[in-house]
């Protein structure tokens, strides 16, 4: 008997729980530390200005694990989640997303449509290009003070630049990186790697730096390693260093050169609550002013050219943004754009032979 | 006493024992085995292309499929796109072949409403990987309900298209690897936290009784407190700007320069691992130490008996219940470790445990997972009849 | 010769102990860092008192993230160490019955969830109770935590029991008391000390819980270890370091209690002879 009682209590907490969100709320899950007070301010607080609608953020460590979750139990607390590109392919692919065809997009201020505006590929059939991100090199200018490093194959090179280096304990973006590091163009490296030399050639390359490297898993990683000097160089997200340098005055320095650029995807959870609230936030989200505001107050790019327009001043300390964009001429002279398709077909395999390399 | 008394007597303690038994096997043994099914058993692709998967039963192997075969499953994967699940059986066949999940949605997307005589001609016009016998025979195997390819892939072995079965290449090799290491750092683990833990048992069972129980309230706090607490001391401890280098370097033991690299490491896992397990060997050891009656040694010493030999012969033969039970504890969470080794190990403090959870958070392969934790549960149960062959179960016991 | 012996063993054991302490010993000096820095700094090695503050603390109750882990942690635990208690009490005294036909295979049966490892208990339960719709739930984790808190609360119990007068249950019975009431009077209150610490572990084992967490709990669920996982991830600031601070004197606090209540029932025991 006690059981029941127990058992209907937890059952009501669930139920009650789940269903607080009544209308007039949305429940966005993105990022969390810099970038999220970038979006709130940038997105979010305007939207429930102009809407009414209010907002409920949600701290998201990426992949797909609690979505699938959420969508498989039929327990479904997101509207709209933040989502890595790769991510929004597998997961619209699952059914764990909904489909966008019918999401009418806003054009440009100056009338050009929605469709020439937005970046090739930004969209997709679940997502919705928010922000174009990029993995770069950064050091610590402490480390090499005269004659630093300039190219992604510095990174590799020991014995110029002694020192640890810093790296995502992922396939992505490394093996990419030693193959551009080796010389290959960056058009030709995700049709290199799929051969079983050029895939080869990107573990030997890394093998070169083996011992020296640190890993790290999470975005906030890289710049403590830089600024506790366990690395001197690693790889890490731009934003993340642009804070450091700006914001908290650390002695780093970005390296362009050979950078892997990726688009962050706003999708809505299949079956989300608050659908048409959702729907009414991504076209908001979709609006040019909606991706400066947020590229004025954190450095990832806008995915629109209109909104790259509008790209000016940081809103607080008033740094130029421009020249810290991923998208910026002067920083997209060697770079490569992630193929998250390449990388749905091909991860299981390179994710056993980099943990087998890795633990060798 | 008739049988029908016997029955009443007994509704007793049945009527006592079964609520927990019948809540064990729902909440405990029902998963177990839900999840040694999930490890062998998947029909998502056989039900989505039964019809399919008929035809190429019958198909040889050696050479591209019928035009039957290509109408047949074109019908099927506009059905599936119609219900959105034509994703999760390219993510399946990928699995098998990999870099063939794209020709699922691509051919999908296109094939709707194609009126053709030659469906094979227009397929490999969308996708010439319709072409390669790699995909159909990567679609047959998936399409199997029951399969060991799990458990194959889960000891680094595959199978070829001919059935046979081979070692994966070497540098794709992690598994073993894996299972080997994980099974030393629990013998290391083990071994140092008997090491250290015996002399700090035997200290509290021959303590004045203050000192005593001063000792074990010592034992007993880091016991109690939570393994993440600990997690993060031993972070902040090791670090190489942390408290342990920086004391080395005060004392001028090491250069500034030359810091040791004690974390995310094997080192790190080791030492982390054993302070978090060291309480289950004292506890059960200190247990057995207090309870052997001194006069024992004493009657040694008076045969005549140094104390080593009186160790030897006397004391430590009595107290190797205590450690047998501590220590086989230790083994068992060793092997289950996951929160330590994720925290303070690093890529090579990875143990099997960090693999299982990869494939369920990120790679959701769940079939791997699954077959991951049989083969792992299935070393324990092995290594716990041996134990109860050897010492007897029942003289397992908590402090 | 044998007191150098001796010497070296109590060295030994000192360094044991230290080995055991210390990470303990350094964190809560740590947490009361001005600086965000997980490391002494020269400030608070000179005891200058503007070198520590309680920003961290603060941090945490002005958290929302980190009070909702707290009121799920109690929460979480105070439902399962129930369902365990009162089922594993049920069981222990029915398992030290002789009747009970396969007492071994029972109580092995019963014991199994502890001396399985905590990854494989995971995975099981995760895609079960994903499959049945208790993923994400507080339901889920709750019968998770109950279930491995369940196996200490039989053993303990077991072990008060083992000493248990079977005498005294015949002799209420003969003084006319029904079994319940029997139970009630005589039994449990002697059995109690046994059932107090197989809650106790039974609550502290989920409250420290996180493997089972990490893969079942929802955002809405999260507790306190979980909220601490991701903290050391993502952003590893000193308020973890608080937190493990607080869970020390947690500990301390709840061992000192279960001593006096001990050192209190023997006084009892003493007076009643």
């Amino acid at each position: 008997m006690k059981r029941n009682i127990l058992a209907s209590f937890a059952f009501l907490f669930v139920f009650v729980s789940a269903n607080v969100c009544a209308e007039g709320e949305l429940t966005i899950v993105s990022w969390g530390g810099s970038y999220a007070k970038a979006s709130i301010d940038g997105i979010f607080k305007p939207f429930e200005e102009e809407t009414g609608i209010k907002v409920i953020v949600e701290d998201y460590n990426g992949g797909l694990a609690q979505i699938r979750a959420q969508v498989e139990t039929g327990n479904v607390h997101w509207d709209v989640v933040d989502v890595e590109s790769q991510d929004d392919l597998i997961g619209c692919d699952e059914g764990l997303l909904e489909y966008l065809d019918d999401l009418e997009l806003p054009d440009a201020p100056d009338g050009t449509p929605a469709e020439e505006d937005f970046f090739d590929d930004a969209n997709s059939d679940c997502g919705l290009g928010n922000i174009v991100w990029a993995t770069v090199i950064a050091y610590n200018s402490t480390a090499f003070e005269s004659d630093p490093p300039s190219t992604m194959n510095d990174f590799f090179n020991l014995e110029k630049f002694p020192g640890k280096r810093g790296m995502r304990r992922t396939p992505e973006v490394n093996l990419e990186f030693a193959l551009i590091a080796d010389g290959v163009p960056p058009e030709d490296v995700y049709e290199t790697l799929s051969t079983k030399e050029g895939l080869d050639r990107a573990f030997k390359k890394l093998d070169s730096i083996k011992e020296s490297i640190i890993f790290w898993e999470t975005g906030a990683q890289p710049p403590q390693l830089l600024a506790d000097k366990e690395v001197a160089m690693t790889t890490a997200y731009n934003g993340r260093i642009f804070n450091a340098i700006n914001l908290e005055k650390q002695p780093f320095v970005i390296v362009w050169d050979g950078h892997i650029r990726d688009y962050g995807q706003w999708v809505i959870v299949a079956g989300a609550p608050n659908l048409e609230n959702a729907k009414k936030f991504l076209q908001y989200a979709a609006r040019s002013s909606s991706m400066a505001g947020v590229s004025n107050r954190i450095s990832y790019g806008p995915l629109r050219h209109s909104a790259w327009e509008m790209v000016d001043k940081h809103v607080d300390t008033k740094i130029d943004m421009r020249p810290h964009m991923p998208t910026d001429p002067e920083n997209s002279k060697n770079f490569l754009v992630n193929d998250a398709e390449w990388w749905a077909e091909h991860r299981d395999d390179l994710f056993e032979r980099f943990s087998a390399w890795v633990s060798r | 006493m008739t049988a029908q008394q016997d029955i009443k007597s007994r509704i007793g303690p049945i009527g006592l024992a079964l609520p927990l038994v019948a809540f064990i096997v729902i909440t405990f043994l029902m998963p177990l085995a839900n999840m040694f099914k999930e490890s062998f058993y998947d029909a998502e692709v056989a039900d989505a292309l039964p019809r399919t998967l008929r035809l190429l039963n019958a198909w040889n192997g050696d050479e591209i499929p019928s035009e039957e075969v290509f109408r047949t499953i074109a019908e099927e994967i506009i059905v599936l796109q119609e219900n959105r699940t034509i994703g999760k059986i390219g993510i399946r066949v990928n699995r098998v072949v990999s870099g063939t999940r794209s020709v699922w949605g691509r051919t999908a997307r296109r094939v709707e409403g194609v009126e053709t005589e030659d469906m094979r001609t227009t397929m490999v016009g969308i996708d010439d990987r319709w072409s390669d016998l790699a995909l159909w025979q990567g679609i047959k195997k998936a399409g199997q309900r029951y399969s060991a390819k799990h458990y194959l892939q889960a000891v680094d072995l595959s199978r070829g298209d001919d059935g046979s079965i081979h070692r994966v290449d070497t540098e794709q090799r992690i598994y073993n690897t894996l299972y080997l290491r994980t099974f030393r750092v629990a013998i290391t683990v083990t071994l140092l936290c008997l090491l250290i833990g015996y002399p700090i048992a035997y200290a509290i069972a021959h303590a004045p009784p203050t000192l005593s129980k001063i000792l074990l309230f010592c034992v007993l706090v880091p016991f109690w407190t939570s393994l993440l607490a600990r997690a993060t001391s031993w972070l902040v401890l090791l670090q190489s700007q942390g408290v342990v280098n920086d004391l080395l370097v005060w004392l001028g033991m090491v250069p500034d320069d030359g810091r040791l690299s004690l974390i995310r490491n094997m080192t790190g896992t080791l030492i982390a691992m054993t302070q978090n397990l060291l309480p289950f060997v004292v506890l059960p050891t200190y247990a057995v130490l207090s309870s052997i009656p001194p006069t024992y040694m004493r009657a040694a010493a008076s045969l005549g008996a140094n104390p080593v030999q009186a160790f030897v012969r006397v004391y430590w033969p009595q107290s190797l219940p205590g450690i047998a039970s501590g220590c086989l504890l230790v083994f068992i969470l060793s092997i289950g470790f996951y929160i330590t080794p994720a925290i303070v190990g690093g890529p090579k403090g990875q143990l099997i445990s960090n693999m299982i959870a990869y494939h369920i958070n990120d790679a959701n392969n769940w079939g791997l997972a699954a077959a991951i934790s049989v083969i792992v549960l299935l070393s324990v149960m092995i290594l716990y009849i041996v134990f109860d062959r050897w010492v007897g179960v029942d003289k397992l016991k908590l402090s | 010769m044998w007191n150098i012996g001796k010497g070296v063993l109590t060295l030994f054991v000192v360094l044991g102990f230290i080995f055991l302490l210390a990470p303990l010993l350094v964190v809560v000096p740590l947490s009361f860092n001005a600086e965000p820095y997980f490391t002494f700094t020269e400030g608070m090695l000179r005891f200058e008192s503007e070198a520590y503050s309680l920003r961290w603390y603060r941090n945490i109750f002005e958290s929302e993230e980190w009070l909702r882990a707290i009121q799920n942690s109690f929460f979480i635990g105070i439902f399962a160490t129930f369902l365990a208690t009162v089922l594993g009490t049920l069981a222990a005294i029915g398992l030290n019955d002789p009747r009970l036909p396969f007492r071994k295979f029972v109580s092995a049966l019963i014991i199994s969830p502890i001396v399985t490892p905590i990854i494989v208990v995971a995975v099981g339960v995760y895609f079960f109770y994903t499959d049945i719709g208790l993923g994400q739930t507080y339901l889920g984790i709750i019968l998770a935590h109950a279930m491995i808190g369940a196996p200490y609360v039989v053993i303990t119990v077991s072990a008060t029991l083992a000493n248990f007068d079977y005498t005294l249950l015949r002799a209420a019975a003969s003084l006319g008391a029904n079994p319940w009431t029997a139970f009630r009077r005589v039994q449990l209150p002697i059995i109690s000390r046994g059932v107090i610490t197989g809650a106790l572990f039974a609550f502290i084992n989920s409250f420290d819980e996180v493997v089972i967490v990490v893969f079942m709990a929802g955002p809405k669920q999260r507790t306190i270890p979980r909220e601490m996982w991701s903290g050391i991830r993502e952003e590893l600031s000193p308020t973890i370091l608080a937190v493990a601070t607080l869970l020390i004197l947690l500990v301390v606090l709840v061992l000192i209690t279960v001593e006096v209540l001990k050192s209190f029932g023997e006084k009892n025991k003493l007076s009643a002879n």
